[in-house]
């Protein structure tokens, strides 16, 4: 039962390592920490807090990705992570197109109190 | 769970946890596959929350109703929980059955701690007039929240059995890899939290 260094190596890429625990879980709990004062503080301009919080959850996302389930480029960890690229882009697809799509119906939804001709006129 | 013959599990020769290994890594990447179809029906109760968010019906919004310190406290516990999850994980891989039920038994009290404040925030918003029937906002909100706690009800359950399978049969190749599908559950359950108490709690304070 000889495991070559490379063998090893992808096999702790593949299952983490106390010290990728530990950092992942201090990262993590920085970046809520960071998340939750942006809002609670008032530090931030109003307009600017939601960029913020996205980042922090997408940074703390890939923390998570890479150390707690072990997504990588390793041969062990390559058929998950090409799986995960391509339930993201169905997500971004879904998420991204419903807000669209449902932002668009309601703005241009046509007010309840006008007839059809009045809005007809209207374009 | 009448497979756990030693022919079926493998027994505790070395060169048997490798074929152990390779057929539970398929068993593994297929539960992958089954995660990614649940993070879909995640995505789709947040496509209709993020549509939702605003139609308050006159109701109570965000703003009035979360306690973010409350928040940010279930979202410490699920961390810890997950941090805790890697130590039984890493316990595993150095086959210490004990320190692996220990740490397992651990997971579950803060998971358990996480289910039973979001119970008593449901309640909370419930005896306030605002449950799921209140507006449209709060059924997305319920139904979203919600389906994120019977996830973590059922890995709790399942916690329990697989505790309760290591100390029945020991770290066999049957509960290595059932406690390797868990732990990918367990870890997945704190990333769609992550996406909650963004979109959900501080977006919606704002």
């Amino acid at each position: 039962m000889a495991h070559s260094p490379t063998r090893i190596a992808h096999r702790e890429a593949a299952h983490g390592t106390f010290t990728s625990y530990l950092a992942g879980f201090g990262i993590c709990l920085v970046l809520t920490g960071l998340s939750f004062g942006a809002v609670m503080s008032g530090m931030i301009p109003h307009d600017r807090i939601f960029p913020t919080i996205v980042g922090l959850a997408v940074a703390q996302l890939l923390v998570q990705l890479i150390l707690f389930l072990h997504l990588g480029t390793a041969p062990e960890q390559r058929n998950n992570t090409v799986i995960f690229v391509l339930t993201g882009m169905l997500i971004a697809i879904i998420v991204a197109g419903s807000l669209w799509v449902m932002h668009n119906a309601n703005t241009n939804m046509m007010p309840t109190h006008m007839s059809i001709e009045r809005a007809r006129a209207k374009d | 769970m009448n497979m756990h013959s030693p022919a079926v599990s493998g027994g505790h020769h070395p060169r048997d946890h490798d074929h152990g290994h390779d057929s539970g890594s398929t068993t593994v990447l297929g539960f992958w596959i089954y995660l990614m179809s649940d993070c879909l029906i995640f995505c789709s109760l947040f496509a209709t929350f993020g549509v939702l968010a605003e139609s308050y019906a006159g109701g109570p919004t965000g703003r009035e109703l979360f306690d973010l310190p409350y928040v940010g406290a279930e979202t410490v516990l699920l961390l810890i929980s997950s941090f805790t999850f890697g130590m039984a994980n890493l316990n595993m891989n150095a086959a210490r059955t004990r320190k692996v039920i220990r740490w397992l038994a651990i997971t579950f009290l803060f998971g358990a701690a996480f289910i039973g404040m979001e119970i008593n925030e449901f309640a909370h918003l419930v005896a306030e007039g605002a449950g799921p029937g209140r507006s449209a906002f709060l059924s997305a909100y319920f139904t979203l929240v919600g389906t994120h706690g019977l996830h973590v009800t059922s890995g709790l359950i399942w916690l329990a059995v697989m505790i309760d399978q290591t100390r029945r049969f020991g770290l066999d190749a049957v509960v290595r890899r059932r406690l390797a599908c868990l732990s990918l559950f367990w870890h997945f359950l704190d990333l769609i939290w992550i996406c909650v108490f963004t979109f959900v709690y501080l977006h919606g304070v704002l």
